[in-house]
């Protein structure tokens, strides 16, 4: 059984859903970056979606593209990145960890080499942020061949065909999007009716989890009460690193205290 | 670091070979997918293509004049012909496209159009179709590029734009880019993203080569009319390649003509200073296409370079990447200084201010004119005009006279 298999059916038995904190290694620094991995398990984070920073985020608001750029200022790379999560799986072998990638990092030395690589670090789960169902095929299979879920992302107001594809190829999980846009906190996500769950379910997908915007409890509250399985807070989150990167004392704090607060609402 | 993998899943579009698709976020595939759909029926709509060759012809000026060149290469040497799209509506050749795009955008139903620009050519296109068509504008351009191209800044203002100055990264286009796909992440129901160049994500690529075409198509049957006979070589400047694929396209089958693409060397090829793409870039995937790319050992993004702000881009259309792989056609480059010696020769020999883009193309044509006979045919596309590049080049002669003076002692 998947670590993501494992949680979110202890989930369901807890009769509460996933919390799931997006970081990006090596923001600020690659030892800050471990510690606070560190302060999100220890404070109940039930898997780990972490980025690997890149020169160009698209996908990303400010808040998610200052992150990357603090992390490449500090000579982060790719390697480096996936040292990181190698030391976090030494911590903890248990949590899921997702990647969420764009496409160039992943092509850049070969999609066999780099998948290879996440399988050694201790990846389950990759999600590439420029990659649409239509060019998946090649990285589905290269994901598949080294026991790696790739992920697939279902944006608001998708066709059935894109749902069912969807449904059909997301593995570990699968990555509604709460909203239009970027990440960031800038507008509150859009709750998608208890239809699309629904459909997704009949198509047996991956456990559906919200994302994009997603920074209030009672987001978490909506989240849990619409069906969904899980929730992915990133730039609220990295907020928080960015507010409070010079004192790390006061960060660790910071973090306990929203991861609580969110927590409680997804009971 | 090339790697031979072939992304090209065999049942999609949008590929060129193994190079182009459609590399964006799942969230954009529907507004893309919509273009194209709206590209394929209005290419074959008769009313699209009249409302298009009407505006093309009585508010933009086409056809462009084909002018052989007076005194720019000596007597003996070969014949240089240049397609003015520099006397185009707008300054440039991006007005072809954006005003067939502008009509998509209107037949998709899309009431915003936002764009990026480089230069500023595009920018200023894009505002110009706006106002023509009473659409609202918005262009994101680099900050560096707002100030080195102010009057392009200020002709969009004009005309009812409103430019959005970049500051992330190098503050050039792919700045620019980035901004305009994440406005067009939140505003895809209402807004068409009119891309400037042969680039991005499919259709792209395509849908621009296609409404630029009418360069190439344009200058071979003049100069069959004027010389009653084909280019021995046909040369257009590559940053995002629009104008080159504009003027390559209607040549591919005229498998004689040689086809020259060429590449701003900026400081030098060995400088890391350029934007030499095809010649110096990796396989990669920005900005929606698979194609080459200027990137580190990391595959993160690298700053370009160029005295040419419409050069200064670390990504090129995927066509490109394909005619070179294909040995269809060559890509070569000119530094700042051999461009901005074709600048200041085609002024004083035949009156005529290029854009330092378009200089590029006649730095390279002027370079094998010597090496050429009497009898041999050179096809430049002068792809744009320098007014744009005036304040600039001025300010490069100041600081060159200012540098001359302190050498001398004075």
């Amino acid at each position: 059984m998947s670590r993501y298999q494992k949680i979110f059916d202890c989930c369901k038995q807890q009769k509460r859903i996933a919390f799931i904190p997006f970081v990006m290694l090596g923001d600020p620094n690659l030892d800050l970056s471990l510690k606070i991995i560190s302060q999100l398990i220890e404070s109940g984070a039930d898997a780990l979606e972490l980025g690997i920073p890149f020169s160009d985020p698209v996908a990303d608001g400010p808040v998610i593209q200052a992150s990357a750029g603090r992390a490449l200022q500090n000579g982060v790379t790719p390697e480096s990145a996936l040292g990181l999560i190698k030391s976090v799986r030494e911590i903890n072998s248990d949590i899921p960890i997702g990647l969420l990638v764009y496409a160039n990092l992943v092509v850049h030395n070969s999609i066999e080499a780099f998948y290879g690589q996440c399988k050694k670090a201790g990846v389950d789960s990759v999600l590439i942020a420029d990659v649409p169902i239509r060019e998946t095929l090649i990285f589905d299979q290269a994901a598949q061949k080294h026991d790696i879920a790739q992920v697939h992302i279902l944006p608001p107001d998708a066709s059935n065909k894109v749902l069912n594809k969807v449904a059909e190829l997301s593995n570990g999980y699968t990555y509604i999007l709460g909203r239009a846009g970027v990440t960031g906190v800038h507008s509150n996500p859009q709750i998608p009716s208890g239809n699309i769950i629904e459909q997704l379910a009949i198509n047996n997908s991956a456990p559906p989890v919200l994302g994009f915007g997603v920074s209030k409890p009672e987001h978490v509250k909506q989240a849990k009460e619409s069906g969904f399985s899980g929730v992915i807070c990133g730039s609220a989150i990295v907020a928080i690193v960015e507010k409070h990167q010079s004192d790390a004392n006061e960060l660790m704090n910071q973090l306990k205290i929203f991861l609580s607060m969110m927590k409680e609402f997804a009971q | 670091m090339q790697h031979s993998v072939a992304i090209n899943e065999p049942e999609n579009t949008g590929y060129f070979g193994d190079y182009g698709g459609m590399f964006v976020p799942e969230l954009l595939v529907p507004a893309l997918e919509q273009l194209e759909s709206a590209f394929e029926s209005a290419l074959v709509d008769e009313k699209f293509n009249k409302q298009l060759n009407e505006t093309l012809a009585n508010y933009a000026g086409r056809p462009t004049p084909l002018y052989e060149c007076q005194n720019m290469v000596s007597d003996n040497a070969c014949r240089l012909f240049l397609k003015r799209e520099d006397l185009l509506h707008g300054g440039a050749h991006k007005t072809n496209q954006v005003l067939a795009q502008v009509l998509l955008a209107k037949r998709m139903g899309k009431t915003r159009i936002i764009a990026e620009t480089g230069a500023g050519q595009h920018g200023v296109a894009t505002a110009l179709a706006c106002a023509l068509h009473k659409l609202p504008c918005t262009v994101y351009m680099g900050a560096k590029d707002c100030a080195r191209q102010q009057p392009n800044v200020y002709r969009m203002e004009l005309m009812g734009a409103k430019v959005i100055p970049v500051n992330n990264g190098s503050g050039t286009l792919k700045d620019a880019v980035n901004e305009a796909m994440r406005d067009w992440s939140s505003s895809y129901k209402d807004t068409h993203y009119l891309l400037g160049t042969a680039a991005g994500p499919h259709p792209f690529p395509t849908l621009v080569r296609e409404f630029q075409r009418v360069i190439g198509r344009e200058a071979r049957a003049q100069i069959l009319e004027q010389l009653g006979r084909l280019p021995d070589t046909v040369l257009a400047c590559v940053g995002g390649g629009s104008n080159a694929i504009g003027m390559f396209t209607d040549f591919l089958d005229d498998k004689k003509v040689e086809l020259i693409g060429v590449e701003p060397a900026g400081l030098g090829l060995d400088t890391g200073q350029h934007g030499a793409t095809l010649n110096k870039g990796h396989l990669g995937i920005l900005h929606g296409a698979y194609s080459k790319i200027m990137q580190d050992s990391h595959g993160q993004i690298e700053e370009s370079y160029s005295v040419s702000a419409g050069l200064d881009y670390p990504a090129v259309g995927p066509e490109h990447v394909f005619l070179q792989a294909a040995g269809r056609a060559r890509y070569f480059t000119v530094t700042d200084t051999e461009a901005l010696a074709a600048f200041h020769a085609l002024a004083k020999n035949e009156g005529i201010i290029p854009a330092l883009e378009s200089a590029h193309a006649l730095a390279y044509a002027l370079k094998i004119a010597e090496q050429r006979d009497g009898d041999s045919v050179l096809l430049v596309n002068l792809s744009g005009r320098g007014d744009k590049d005036l304040d600039y080049v001025r300010s490069l002669h100041t600081q060159n006279n200012i540098a001359q003076v302190d050498e001398e002692g004075y």
